[in-house]
């Protein structure tokens, strides 16, 4: 079995104008970098994004949204970009906001191969509004329903040609729910390395849930809030 | 009167030994500094991270060790990385112990509105409704009034909700108040040189005074 492609270009070469797309990341951490860049070389439009956030100006998902290649954000919070501020406010952007866990969760049920969830965020909110609510032992949740999403881009740090794929540190984030999610998954890796040297009691996510996989290049993984300690 | 800082050292007295804790963004960040060093507490980042740390020394950052405020932070050792579904179901399943964060508005029932200003850029909720929904401890950390002079301590909220009926403990620079499952914010303690009819004139909802009330001790 050999889920390698040759780079980003190719392994999101069937993805069409009008397509879901799940992104990894949290803010700029874990983005998968080189299938944005690929993203925004085809030039493909009118893109539903599943997303925690959506990039800042010139890095991330606000590289597409400054080629107008995104009709729709799905996000838990959207600040720090001023060209998606702009979209939104003058209507070129529809963006459905939701709280983050039940983003997170939406998308566990679909790699879980659950139709929905019941969480308690939101209820007695606006979040609410139109959803069903079910009582159980006393306390309300809303029925929150699994993603569908055409295709998952993460960015792990390590993977096999089996696809299986080990994240580090807090870029694990979103990667390792969306890469169980897409009815295609694509991930991109820091570093492809042969079946068997990854350990498989630590792998994160195993590879039948991902169908592409390629040696990422040029990673920037740019730093939205350098923050350091004084040493006294 | 306190600073953010005395809000923050206030708060950090109400952290018990074995908590888990999660920090939002704000005055709540900087309770981190405050932790009293005999107790044992272990603090969550919702993007993942069960001991988070200290900022890195400059030189030493690293674009994938984060905050959910994306800062650059370290992890202590006895760290646990963990995704985000799972972050959210340690917080839906009430693991952790204790969750502080700001607000823009607090109901007499415990509604709390921290998220959106109709007419303003919406950023969105990011954890902040999973949290408050699932959180059994939350004490808020705010401004008694905000910048226009107007209670943030009110009836019921004006603003868009993020939460119903959810926090427990205020601490703003004029006083500590505990929401009180019946509705109402009872009076505990008051901030340094400040009298208690400073307190009811920057508290439009129902104010609970109940014997003397105390300076508070930092």
């Amino acid at each position: 079995m050999n889920k390698v492609v040759k780079d980003a270009d190719v392994a999101i070469s069937d993805i069409q104008d009008g397509m879901t797309l799940m992104l990894g990341g949290f803010g700029l951490c874990g983005l998968p970098e080189n299938c944005i860049a690929a993203l925004v070389r085809k030039g493909v439009k009118c893109l539903t994004c599943i997303s925690n956030n959506a990039g800042v100006d010139d890095f991330g998902i606000g590289l597409m949204l400054k080629q107008r290649q995104v009709k729709k954000m799905i996000s838990s919070y959207v600040g720090e970009n001023a060209e998606f501020e702009r979209q939104l406010l003058s209507g070129e952007l529809e963006v459905e906001l939701i709280p983050q866990g039940t983003l997170a969760t939406r998308c566990m049920a679909a790699g879980y191969g659950m139709p929905a969830i019941f969480t308690p965020a939101g209820i007695g909110t606006e979040v609410a509004i139109g959803k069903e609510i079910r009582n159980f032992n006393g306390k309300d949740y809303l029925m929150e329903l699994a993603f569908e999403a055409d295709f998952a881009i993460v960015k792990a740090w390590k993977g096999d040609r089996l696809g299986n794929l080990v994240y580090r540190a807090m870029a694990r984030n979103f990667n390792a729910v969306m890469a169980t999610a897409g009815k295609i998954t694509i991930a991109e890796v820091e570093e492809l390395v042969e079946p068997g040297e990854l350990d498989p009691d630590h792998i994160h996510t195993p590879g039948i849930y991902v169908h592409r996989i390629f040696q990422g290049k040029d990673y920037e993984k740019r730093i939205e809030q350098r923050t350091v300690r004084k040493i006294i | 009167m306190l600073d953010k800082i005395g809000i923050a050292k206030r708060i950090a007295k109400e952290i018990k030994d074995g908590y888990y804790v999660n920090l939002g963004i704000g005055i709540p960040t900087l309770v981190a500094n405050y932790i009293p060093e005999n107790i044992d507490v272990v603090l969550q980042s919702e993007n993942g991270l069960l001991g988070m740390g200290p900022f890195p020394f400059e030189g030493e950052e690293d674009a994938d060790i984060i905050n959910a405020g994306k800062q650059t932070i370290t992890m202590l050792p006895g760290s646990a990385v963990f995704d985000s579904a799972m972050s959210f179901g340690m917080i839906r399943a009430k693991k952790v112990n204790l969750t502080i964060l700001g607000a823009m508005e607090v109901s007499e029932n415990g509604d709390i509105a921290n998220w959106k200003i109709p007419g303003k850029m919406v950023k969105g909720m990011g954890g902040a409704m999973d949290l408050v929904a699932s959180a059994e401890n939350i004490i808020v950390a705010m401004q008694h009034v905000n910048k226009a002079g107007e209670s943030k301590l009110l009836p019921q909220c004006t603003l868009p909700l993020t939460g119903v009926n959810c926090v427990k403990k205020i601490v703003t620079e004029l006083a500590v108040l505990d929401v009180l499952p019946g509705g109402g914010f009872k009076l505990l303690e008051r901030a340094p040189g400040v009298s208690v009819e400073e307190i009811k004139n920057a508290t439009a909802g129902k104010l609970i005074i109940d014997g003397d009330v105390p300076e508070m001790i930092i």
